[in-house]
């Protein structure tokens, strides 16, 4: 089996966010960047096919040269080899087009990206990548399982959740639960030392267009101070929230 | 020409974000100087939707369990027949799971968590959050088509009668790979994403014996329940209710949180709700300076006399 995890770069939730070019830009400076906590899980669970079924593992990134560390660090935790698209990533649609030319000349059965990417939050790309590629899609997957050509799915839902069965190529967008949180991988100074060791291909985007731009952002409306309420007259709370908060 | 709209129907019955979905439609629909039309699956009283501004209801009888790419495709269809350039879905699961599916099909670019009306429409801008709630980003959509995921409660219900009809819609079924093997639906009567407000336990509750009141006071006002990581994390609740930025996302009219101490990580998931109200005995927490309003004290006393209360206010207020 062929395994793509799809990687998106992101500022590290503590992160200050700031904005320079007049406000249409996010202020990376002084940033640290991460492994998209929803990809980390299903790079975690890449690993475990990889270990346990003989599965082959790349990784890939839409991005220019300071998406390199992000790569290097999943090839740490055990990828085999890293792939970055050498293209400015855009908007949803333009990444899941250029993932889709790598998905495809790679023929890979299992196609692994993130619910959403903790920046923009576009919570596109996966659902769009299956459908370029033709591949069936599983989203907010929580648990997977693969088995010759057919995979057994858990995604959640907003009551519950639901197993599906599943033919290959599939494409899922996963978050946690696909593994559990205490086996996510931190590299070891083995995984990093070997990282240096292999592959990491940089190749030509397929110049996909972008549809969408931001044109400018801003800061939420700084909130008022909390309102604090005496523990011993709650009725004044009750009252604010019916009242003045309008929402009881 | 018309703005078609996804309203999500649960055993027939149209869900309350549908109706949001479809007020948005319509004051959309305004600004273009075009009508409204839904589309929805076994809805049994379709013809409501008029009441929020919806011209044409298209309704389709469909046997079988939820398939987002067929769905997709029933919606894509209706867009097709409807010469609709604009199409609005609501940020439930099912509806994230189905707008990037229907975007590649419709050629169409999408925008998620939107928050509020096209600020131009020509350009065509819309407001999104971003950086997980921490910004707010206006994003020019070029393409002539467009989706549009509205975020739950950022636009609200709107009446806004007009002459409606309700037709039967046939679409063609496409073939998935996906077959439903089971569906295990949480206990609670509420989900955390249908949910107008939102009471949330913390690991200042000390124990999975002490939820009792956390349940009652979710069901004194009808909301959801929901926790920290931690909580979940120790078996204490059920990962269906870990809200944050890994786990369920909360836009909530209200959202109560007990013994939880604000984390970053924490209020990242649970910030596009509107009215936040915290419960702590540290004045310190961070929470206190997300909230909007706070009540510095033990949760073992508050809570009980807040149920109390609470349910003497209804009584009056019935
Ligand atoms: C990558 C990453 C992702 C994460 N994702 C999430 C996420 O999605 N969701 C999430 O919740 N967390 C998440 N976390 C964890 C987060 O950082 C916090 O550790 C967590 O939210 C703390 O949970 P808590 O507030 O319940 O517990 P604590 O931080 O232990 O807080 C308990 C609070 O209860 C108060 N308290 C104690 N006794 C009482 C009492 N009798 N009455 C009232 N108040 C009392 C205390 O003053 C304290 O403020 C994530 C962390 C990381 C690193
Ligand atoms: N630039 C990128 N390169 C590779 N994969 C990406 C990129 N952006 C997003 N993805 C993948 O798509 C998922 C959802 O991202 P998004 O649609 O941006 O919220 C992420 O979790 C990644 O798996």
């Amino acid at each position: 089996m062929k395994i793509l995890v799809c990687i998106s770069h992101v500022p590290d939730t503590t992160s200050k966010i700031n904005f320079t070019d007049s406000d249409t830009k996010f202020d990376a400076n002084g940033v640290q960047f991460v492994i998209n906590p929803n990809d980390e899980f299903g790079l975690t669970r890449a690993m475990w096919f990889k270990e346990k079924q003989g599965a082959g593992v790349d990784v890939v990134t839409v991005g220019g040269p300071e998406v390199e560390p992000t790569l290097r660090k999943a090839l740490a935790i055990g990828a085999d080899q890293a792939i970055r698209v050498d293209t400015a990533a855009l908007d949803g649609y333009q990444v899941a087009r250029e993932l889709a030319a790598v998905v495809k000349s790679g023929g890979y059965d299992l196609v692994i990206a993130g619910r959403e990417s903790i920046d923009y939050n576009g919570g596109m790309v996966p659902g769009m990548l299956a459908e370029l590629t033709g591949a069936e899609f599983v989203n907010n997957c929580i648990g997977l399982e693969v088995d010759g050509g057919a995979a057994r799915a858990t995604r959640e839902m907003d009551g519950g959740k639901a197993t599906v069965s599943a033919t290959l190529p599939l494409v899922i967008g996963g978050q946690k639960g696909l593994v559990e949180e205490s086996d996510l991988r931190i590299p070891n100074m083995r995984g990093i030392m070997m990282a240096r060791k292999k592959p990491l291909n940089v190749i030509p985007g397929v110049s996909a267009q972008a549809d969408t731009s931001f044109v400018k952002f801003h800061k939420p409306a700084p909130k008022g101070a909390v309102k604090l309420v005496d523990p011993d007259k709650l009725d004044e709370l009750i009252n604010l929230l019916h009242n003045e908060a309008k929402v009881i | 020409m018309s703005v078609l709209v996804y309203t999500e129907t649960d055993q027939g019955k149209l869900k309350k974000t549908a109706l949001e979905v479809a007020s948005y439609a319509k004051a959309v629909a305004d600004k273009l100087g075009s009508s409204v039309t839904a589309v929805c699956i076994n809805a049994d009283d379709a013809s409501q939707l008029g009441q929020y501004g919806v011209n044409k209801v298209l309704n389709i009888d469909y046997e079988g369990e939820f398939n987002a790419k067929r769905y997709a495709s029933f919606i894509g269809q209706a867009a097709q027949q409807e010469g609709a350039d604009v199409v609005v879905v609501s940020q439930s699961a099912d509806s994230r799971y189905i707008a990037p599916i229907l975007s590649v099909g419709l050629e169409a670019t999408y925008a998620s968590n939107v928050i509020g009306e096209p600020s131009s429409t020509n350009p065509f801008i819309v407001q999104r959050n971003t950086f997980t709630n921490k910004a707010i980003g206006d994003l020019e959509m070029k393409s002539g088509k467009k989706i549009l995921g509205l975020s739950s409660n950022a636009y609200g219900v709107h009446e806004n009668p007009v002459d409606s009809s309700v037709e039967g819609f046939s679409p063609e079924k496409v073939d998935s790979g996906i077959k439903v093997q089971s569906v295990d639906k949480a206990g609670g009567t509420v989900s955390i994403a249908d949910a107008d407000i939102v009471v949330s336990g913390g690991r200042g509750l000390k124990g999975p014996e002490n939820w009792g009141m956390i349940e009652e006071l979710a069901e004194v006002l009808g909301a959801a329940t929901a926790c920290s990581k931690p909580v979940s994390d120790l078996g204490w609740r059920p990962h269906s209710e870990h809200v944050g930025q890994t786990g369920k996302p909360v836009a909530s009219n209200l959202y109560i949180a007990v013994g939880i101490s604000g984390a970053i990580q924490h209020l990242a998931g649970i910030n596009a709700s509107k009215v936040k109200v915290v419960i702590n005995t540290d004045p310190e927490a961070p929470f206190f300076k997300a909230a909007d309003y706070g009540v510095v004290g033990d949760a073992f006393e508050v809570v009980p006399q807040l149920i109390e209360k609470l349910k003497e206010f209804k009584a009056q207020n019935a």
